[in-house]
């Protein structure tokens, strides 16, 4: 079966080779005349796609290739979302701090700074936050009431109370959060607004909060 | 452009012959075939002089071998999670039968492999063998040469001690200003890279070091990182066999 297949091809690939081969030049000189009939058979002869511009193993071929392309570039992107989590989790950057009369006049509070790295300070005119991230590489520094200062352990940076650098290697302040009220009358402390002294924030409102109860 | 493409240095010395069906391509693809160069056929008088190659090359693969098969070992009591992670650390120290030795075979030879991998990348340098044919190679190295240290990065995180975390916490940082890909790099915030989709994010599976970059560092420490190292070291040694063999004075005279 497969060797009569075989040579039907062949035949026919030498036929038309034979019948073409002197047409040509006539071809080119007058009008296109028409090629002689090819013998009807089953199939759409070899080299030929009827009124399709691509022939079946063409389309084949570029169905295939699409596939394999289409699969590797949508399993790459896949691949890449998937290392990008929707859900986090992570300590909420907004959160109550408490009554404002629970700070002290003139005191930094470390309360929140292990679970959400901000200090409170509590001054005569209200209330500032500052996020207890170095702004050298980012350990987290801690407060000394006997001097006074802000001291990370990791590279000596010192920072004043008011978050600005004095000491070591950290290029910047501190920055400061953003501290308001809330509707019940707790402190509220949003770690997803940032202020920076380079930039002139710290004058900007939300920055300081003024209280004086 | 695409012939151009073809005409280039670099082009050249990753695809070392063309594609066509001849007989002469078909007799290199066995002939540079990367797994029948991994030994070298002989072994020439001057590879044994330790005085020229320091042996460090070697002494590497040595040492990587020695971390897989203590790495599998550890990976039997060794659970990547926030809860076990430094648990299990304590546990081989102190409990399990020669825990100790494994954990100090692989720790001490991932330091000596960073010390090696330089000082054999010092001697390439002094003996001046990244030189043509060997470019390509000295390429190749450099990559084994990042890989190593992430390996070692990735691998201190581990113990999940705080000195593990607040390493990676400051080596991490500096992914933040990542040019284009980090939210604080030149044109990060730009293009829209925030402190939760940036560079950094994907390196920690969050916004700071917590359980997600523990579990993101160990299995690119254990699988990724020495799969990626395997592959560029085969590459490595096949380039060594097929640009004539381990360097010796010899070789620097005839080029």
């Amino acid at each position: 079966m497969a060797d009569q297949v075989t040579n039907d091809v062949t035949g026919q690939q030498a036929e038309t080779a034979t019948a073409q081969a002197p047409l040509k030049p006539a071809v080119a000189q007058i009008s296109p005349a028409p090629l002689p009939r090819k013998p009807k058979q089953d199939r759409p002869p070899e080299g030929d796609p009827g009124i399709w511009r691509l022939s079946r193993r063409n389309l084949l071929t570029l169905a295939g290739w699409l596939g394999f392309f289409g699969f590797i570039i949508v399993s790459t992107i896949g691949s890449l979302r998937y290392m990008f989590p929707r859900v986090l989790f992570e300590p909420p950057m907004k959160f109550k701090a408490g009554s404002p009369n629970d700070f002290t006049i003139g005191e930094v509070s470390e309360r929140f700074k292990d679970e959400k790295r901000v200090w409170i300070v509590r001054e005569r005119e209200g209330f500032y936050a500052l996020i207890s991230i170095c702004t050298h590489l980012g350990c987290t520094p801690r407060w000394l009431p006997s001097d006074n200062k802000f001291k990370c352990p990791c590279h000596g940076s010192g920072f004043y109370k008011t978050g600005m650098n004095f000491e070591g290697p950290a290029p910047r302040p501190l920055e400061r959060a953003f501290v308001g009220i809330a509707d019940d009358g707790q402190l509220e402390v949003d770690r997803s607004t940032k202020f920076l002294y380079e930039k002139n924030e710290w004058g900007k409102p939300g920055s300081f909060l003024k209280y004086t109860g | 452009m695409f012939d151009q493409l073809k005409k280039t240095e670099v082009y050249k010395s990753i695809f070392r012959h063309s594609y066509q069906d001849t007989q002469r391509n078909r007799a290199l693809q066995i002939v540079d075939n990367v797994f029948l160069h991994l030994h070298p056929v002989r072994v020439p008088r001057h590879a044994a002089n330790l005085g020229y190659t320091w042996g460090m090359g070697g002494i590497t693969f040595l040492l990587f071998l020695i971390l897989t098969i203590t790495g599998v070992i550890l990976m039997f009591y060794y659970r990547p999670t926030a809860q076990y992670a430094y648990e299990d650390m304590k546990y081989l120290m102190n409990d399990v039968p020669f825990g100790p030795l494994m954990r100090n075979m692989h720790r001490w030879a991932a330091h000596a492999m960073v010390l090696t991998v330089m000082l054999h990348m010092f001697r390439v340098f002094l003996t001046g063998s990244y030189k043509p044919p060997r470019q390509f190679n000295w390429v190749v190295g450099v990559i084994l040469l990042v890989l190593t240290l992430l390996l070692s990065f990735s691998g201190y995180l581990l113990p999940w001690d705080q000195l593990s975390i607040w390493a990676v916490t400051v080596g991490t940082n500096m992914a933040r200003a990542t040019p284009l890909l980090g939210h604080e790099g030149p044109l990060g915030a730009e293009l829209g890279m925030r402190i939760d989709n940036d560079v950094r994010f994907v390196l920690l599976g969050g916004t700071e070091v917590g359980p997600p970059t523990l579990l993101r560092f160990y299995v690119g420490h254990c699988i990724f990182l020495p799969l990626i190292a395997v592959i560029f070291m085969a590459v490595h040694f096949w380039r060594v066999r097929k640009d004539g063999g381990i360097s010796g004075p010899e070789a620097g005279k005839k080029a």
